[in-house]
């Protein structure tokens, strides 16, 4: 393994120095997103995160209660005065389609009954059982506003939380201690009927959620999604194509340069050989990737979503990419073929995956694509961009790996029977 | 020197039609340097590659000490070192990093490598370039981290294919001085070339290979025995006079036995110079042939191969 590892990390620093790659490998798709975000006027979206100020937020208190009227008063606190812009409005479907139109950042519903789901003064103890869900609805145009809203609702809520539990946690021990009997907690007021037996029992053995809150994304159609979620990822994988055929044309590279020669007459295998280059070739796909996730995030402030989803993909998408690449080198008979097959895939595959436009993948248009592994990235990342998390593109994970594996697996067998008229 | 680290019998080589290599049989002594001297194609690569496992052999055996070459592979790559005839080098790393990429190869490791990178660096006198890129080293240069490479795991036995084409003389006496210091600390040495010159400064024992056969094979003094008290005289013709046209002419003068060109100039084995120059300068005047210059030489490896093949080493 440390032979692979060698190997791979090889090619991996061989890679990087050489200038002309790194321009294509990841200034190129840097260039491209930003070129693709001007035109597309993402640029210029009023929500880039940097300045936030004034956001506007809806909020329909549906509650007639206190802790409805405490949120409504948290959301016109002064200290939040500079930052939020809230508007009460009594029409949630009017707020919604504020929300999709990109009028508002996101849209905070608070639902009837919330207060006494919390704190019963007329409810059975069997009802104040059931979850009472406060919702955000969130413009996915502004995802950095959407979450300031989100966070001021979550801090809110975990307030309430820490309160209606300290609560319990000391009627719990008061009944359990014997100093308050079960039949007297009827006989207090307001907060300690909503102490059942059940609840006790909860409280003792976990943190249970007493209050919800829906995260709800706004099903926005192109022009409200941040173009810069598409473009992105859509540039990062059309580029990975090169990087991969550059990976591969470096195994045919070694047996010009004299080197896999050389290499063939150390006491190391054929297969820790051919292993330590698609090694080289998944860690430059994964460095070039994640460079670009990271300066797409940091210079775009574009927000990629669940990070392990984002990880999990990267990897799966480099492994994909990797057996394309490892393809090319075992069919192609030099360098120089490798990189001409290797354009042709990646713009085809940029065109098939909707790297460059979003093309209506329908039929036999979208069964086609389905080979190239730009499409499932890029359905993945789009997924994760929206709020969706790794368990929503299990799909695209798993048909990522396969899809490598079967690369792989028909890339070594042509591999091994060439090895020898590979030296000449 | 004793035992024989490397022995082959009847080794083969063959692609299609083509025989690269047809049937080589010869040792290798520990200790030694033994050179296998021929022209361009005469199949010494060939054979190096099938001795250091690049290439299956098309027939035939070769043990490497003690363990064959066809079924024993990683055994064999463990205790040879092989220096390329072409540079077989990642340019864009440092000759630092060059040594260690192909130290670990070799299985070697922390600070025994480290050690081992220092130690090969001084011996090829590159020790203040360590940290500079290879691309920007002269070809001489380029051919001692080549060699240092090979040199890095102490192998038993090094193979060095032409070890100094296309440097310039100031490296080529380098490696030529580094190539006797090895042998002086006690490594085997198989070591390819065209250089006449070289096989005899260099070898203990020769072998003379031509056309994938190996024609004839000892010390030096052995094989001048092969062409007896032959002499040959160079002959350099004037301008616009090609030694083909003429090749015939000279063979008829009495104690000439073969007459070659190469490159304007026409080589004569002779069996006594002094006897035979006479004849030839005659013979010349009488056909208007200008002479500009006449060399005599004492019996020698490209005598040998021109008693042997009728042809000048570098035909």
């Amino acid at each position: 393994m440390k032979k692979i590892l060698t190997i791979g990390w090889k090619d991996l620093l061989l890679i990087f120095r050489d200038r002309g790659a790194l321009i294509l490998m990841l200034g190129a798709p840097f260039v491209l997103t930003i070129g693709l975000g001007l035109v597309s006027g993402a640029f210029s979206d009023t929500d880039n995160g940097t300045g936030l100020a004034d956001i506007p937020v809806a909020i329909i208190n549906q509650d007639e209660g206190e802790l409805g009227a405490a949120l409504v008063d948290v959301f016109n606190a002064d200290g939040l005065a500079d930052l939020l812009q809230p508007v009460a409005m009594g029409d949630v479907a009017e707020a919604r389609r504020m929300v999709e139109d990109d009028e508002i950042a996101a849209a905070v519903i608070i639902p009837s009954g919330f207060t006494d789901s919390i704190i019963p003064q007329n409810a059975t103890s069997e009802e104040t059982g059931d979850v009472v869900a406060i919702d955000v609805y969130a413009n996915p145009a502004r995802p950095i506003s959407a979450s300031v809203v989100d966070g001021v609702v979550q801090d809110f809520v975990n307030r309430v939380e820490t309160a209606v539990l300290a609560v319990n946690v000391s009627l719990s021990q008061l009944v359990t201690s014997g100093t308050l009997p079960m039949s007297e907690l009827n006989q207090l007021p307001a907060i300690g009927q909503a102490l059942s037996a059940q609840q006790i029992a909860a409280v003792q053995t976990d943190n249970q959620q007493l209050i919800e809150i829906r995260q709800d994304t706004a099903t926005s159609d192109s022009s409200d999604f941040n173009p810069l979620a598409y473009f992105a990822p859509g540039m990062a994988i059309t580029f990975l194509m090169y990087t991969v055929s550059l990976g591969g044309g470096r195994i045919l590279q070694e047996r010009d340069d004299r080197t896999l020669a050389r290499l063939l007459v150390t006491p190391s295998s054929t297969t820790q050989i051919i292993g330590g280059k698609v090694l080289g070739i998944f860690f430059t796909a994964v460095a070039q990737v994640g460079v670009l996730v990271g300066a797409s995030t940091l210079f775009f402030q574009l927000n990629w979503g669940d990070t392990l989803g984002v990880i999990m993909l990267i990897l799966t998408v480099a492994i994909a990419a990797t057996g394309w690449g490892m393809l090319l080198a075992a069919f192609a008979r030099t360098p120089n073929q490798v990189m001409t097959y290797g354009s042709a895939l990646m713009l085809t595959f940029g065109v098939l995956g909707g790297g460059f436009i979003d093309l209506p993948r329908e039929g036999l248009l979208e069964w086609i694509s389905r080979i190239t592994p730009n499409a499932w990235a890029l359905d993945g990342f789009v997924a994760l961009g929206q709020g969706h998390t790794i368990a929503d593109i299990t799909t695209e994970l798993l048909a990522l790996l396969i899809m490598g594996a079967l690369l792989f697996a028909i890339a070594i067998t042509l591999f091994r029977r060439r090895t020898e008229t590979i030296l000449h | 020197m004793s035992e024989p680290i490397l022995t082959t019998k009847d080794l083969r080589k063959s692609y299609g039609d083509l025989e690269a290599v047809k049937g080589v049989s010869f040792s290798v002594l520990r200790g030694e340097i033994f050179s296998l001297l021929g022209p361009n194609g005469a199949g010494k690569t060939t054979t190096i590659s099938m001795l250091s496992c690049l290439l299956s052999p098309s027939g035939g055996t070769a043990e490497i000490g003690g363990h064959d070459i066809i079924s024993n592979s990683l055994d064999v790559r463990k205790i040879i070192g092989v220096v390329p005839q072409e540079i077989a080098l990642y340019e864009e790393l440092t000759a630092r990093q060059n040594l260690h990429f192909w130290g670990s190869m070799y299985n070697m490791s922390g600070k025994a490598l480290k050690a081992r990178i220092d130690e090969v660096l001084t011996q090829v006198n590159l020790a203040e370039r360590a940290n500079d890129r290879v691309s920007t080293f002269s070809g001489g240069m380029k051919r001692r981290i080549n060699i240092a490479v090979g040199l890095l795991h102490k192998p038993q036995l090094l193979f060095m294919d032409e070890p100094t084409v296309g440097i310039d003389p100031q490296s080529r006496r380098r490696i030529l001085d580094m190539v006797k210091e090895l042998r002086d600390q006690g490594m085997t040495v198989l070591y390819t070339t065209h250089y006449m010159e070289e096989a005899e400064e260099l070898s203990d024992r020769v072998g003379i290979i031509d056309h994938g056969k190996l024609i004839a094979l000892g010390t030096q003094a052995e094989l001048t025995k092969v062409v007896g008290q032959q002499e040959t005289l160079r002959l350099h013709l004037g301008e616009g006079h090609l030694a083909e046209d003429h090749l015939e002419l000279f063979t008829a003068v009495q104690g000439v036995l073969s007459a070659t060109a190469l490159n304007g100039e026409m080589a004569l084995s002779v069996t006594e110079a002094e006897e035979a120059l006479p004849g030839v300068i005659s013979k010349a005047n009488a056909v208007a042939l200008p002479i500009r210059s006449i060399d005599i030489e004492e019996p020698n490896l490209e005598a040998v191969f021109l008693h042997l093949t009728g042809r000048a080493l570098r035909d």
